[in-house]
């Protein structure tokens, strides 16, 4: 069960609402699906992401896999811990393996999102 | 997409965990407990692989050696029984139709070990230059192929046979019992480690596979799929047919001359393999580390003074060295150790510097 107090993408990033600040990143699906994690890259502070469109690349042993940004905003954070130590993702994605926080621009983008039930229901055939 | 073939151990993979994907036609494991940790086993104890997915030609007759040197690079009269030789057959281009393992079982009776996506075509190569009085049958269907990999390997395969391990050379292998069944145990392997080879029937797949992991458990053996399978091989920088080389690269270009063997007369492919080494090769595959974080793989673009001059072939990280490497084609000219290029990612050039190889060399056991 994927926890309750934030919304997901298709492509299994997670977005967690605090005030105007979403905290992101990738799901426990995700980063199981991908295996050891070797490798992150993520923008830089002030960066303007959009909606729909990637900001960074997760990479494991295997795979290489793009991250998509869950709302539009402006970066104000980002985890700089994940360089030295990548395989946080897999060890605590919903918790100190967070990627990025966003000011959003535009907070209906987030109604786009599914619920944890709607994304656990979305990937329990996966 | 459900059409692929799947190996007699298919239901115990799944029991594992493993994660299974398509690979060459075989709905293949890829890993159990993850990557780096079955790459790690393999290279301090020891690891299980089912990779019956490869193909196994039967040549047997008066002229089987005959049609072996007419269509392999490598000399195969310098086996002896019991003796197996890396190799490889070639167009007459001397581009690259397969790399092989032959095992000579008697004078007139020889094993072919050929890639699992390469088993049809190189059956109809074969038969096509079969002028002489030769049999060849492909056996693949009825071969289960088992790798025990791993300094641990032999004093865990030990326990299941009678066969006396420690007398095996390395890239010879003894026709006997393993358990029940009757086998062929060789001391080869695609991993960089000592380890054995082990073909049979598929109808002991299940008991000796369990037996080796029940066996091999508490030292530390585990299974091991085909992710950590690549990151071996590349570390020992042994070559991956579709990879490294394929019909469109010679095999002088992708560092396999020391398996051309002119001096044993005709083969197909001699003569442009002959010239080709008088005149020099153009281009060559070299081994290289990246020289930031970013992680070179398969297909990006190599760049050399800013123009765009070859591509990795392979390119991962080194779960051993904790760097990340590759192999790439560069122009010949620009490929001797510690020349510089650039690696394409995203659409930014990343630095790489060429290396000797195998970036992984075991230490020899006792």
């Amino acid at each position: 069960m994927s926890p309750e107090d934030r919304l997901y993408t298709k492509e299994h990033e997670w977005l967690k609402l605090d005030g105007e600040v979403a905290t992101v990143g990738i799901t426990d699906h995700a980063q199981n699906a991908l295996g050891d994690v070797v490798y992150v890259e993520i923008p830089k502070i002030g960066d303007k992401l959009v909606a729909g469109q990637t900001f960074g690349t997760v990479e494991s042993v295997k795979a290489v896999s793009e991250l998509f940004t869950p709302a539009s905003g402006e970066v104000v954070e980002i985890n700089g811990g994940l360089n030295d130590a990548p395989e946080t993702i897999n060890k605590d994605p919903y918790g100190t393996g967070w990627m990025i926080r966003l000011r959003l621009s535009n907070k209906s983008d987030t109604s786009k999102l599914m619920s944890a039930a709607q994304y656990d229901d979305y990937t329990k055939d996966a | 997409m459900s059409d692929s073939k799947r190996t007699s151990l298919y239901e115990v993979h799944k029991r594992l965990g493993a994660r299974l994907i398509p690979f060459g036609g075989w709905d293949m494991p890829v890993e159990y407990s993850g990557i780096a940790k079955e790459h790690r086993a393999v290279r301090t104890a020891a690891g299980l692989f089912d990779v019956s997915h490869m193909g196994e030609l039967e040549i047997q007759g008066p002229e089987a050696l005959k049609l072996i040197q007419a269509v392999t690079t490598n000399d195969a009269a310098l086996l002896a029984d019991g003796h197996a030789q890396y190799s490889a057959m070639a167009y007459p281009s001397g581009t690259v139709v397969d790399d092989l393992l032959v095992y000579r079982r008697g004078a007139e009776d020889y094993l072919l070990v050929v890639n699992a996506g390469n088993i049809q075509k190189d059956f109809d190569w074969i038969q096509s230059h079969n002028h002489f009085n030769a049999t060849l049958k492909n056996i693949s269907d009825e071969v289960t192929l088992l790798a025990v990999q791993g300094p641990n390997s032999a004093g865990i395969l030990q326990s299941l046979t009678r066969i006396r391990l420690s007398e095996i050379g390395y890239y010879q292998f003894v026709q006997g019992k393993v358990l029940d069944a009757d086998a062929i145990v060789s001391r080869t392997g695609y991993t960089g480690e000592d380890g054995f080879e082990i073909y049979f029937s598929p109808k002991h797949s299940e008991s000796i596979w369990n037996s080796i992991i029940e066996t091999g458990q508490p030292h530390g053996l585990v299974p091991a799929g085909l992710g950590a399978r690549n990151t071996l091989r590349l570390e020992a920088k042994m070559l991956l047919y579709g990879n490294d080389m394929d019909e469109n690269t010679t095999l002088l270009e992708a560092g396999l001359g020391w398996i051309v063997k002119p001096e044993k007369g005709d083969f197909i492919g001699r003569d442009s393999l002959v010239r080709q080494k008088q005149q020099g090769v153009t281009r060559k595959l070299v081994g290289f580390e990246m020289l930031g974080r970013e992680i070179a793989r398969d297909h990006y673009p190599a760049f050399v003074d800013g123009l765009e001059a070859g591509h990795v072939t392979s390119g991962s990280p080194s779960i051993t060295l904790n760097k990340n490497i590759g192999l790439a084609y560069l122009p010949a000219d620009k490929a001797a150790i510690a020349s510089r290029f650039q690696v394409s990612i995203r659409n930014r050039m990343c630095d790489a510097e060429v290396v000797k190889t195998p970036f992984y060399k075991r230490t020899q056991n006792s």
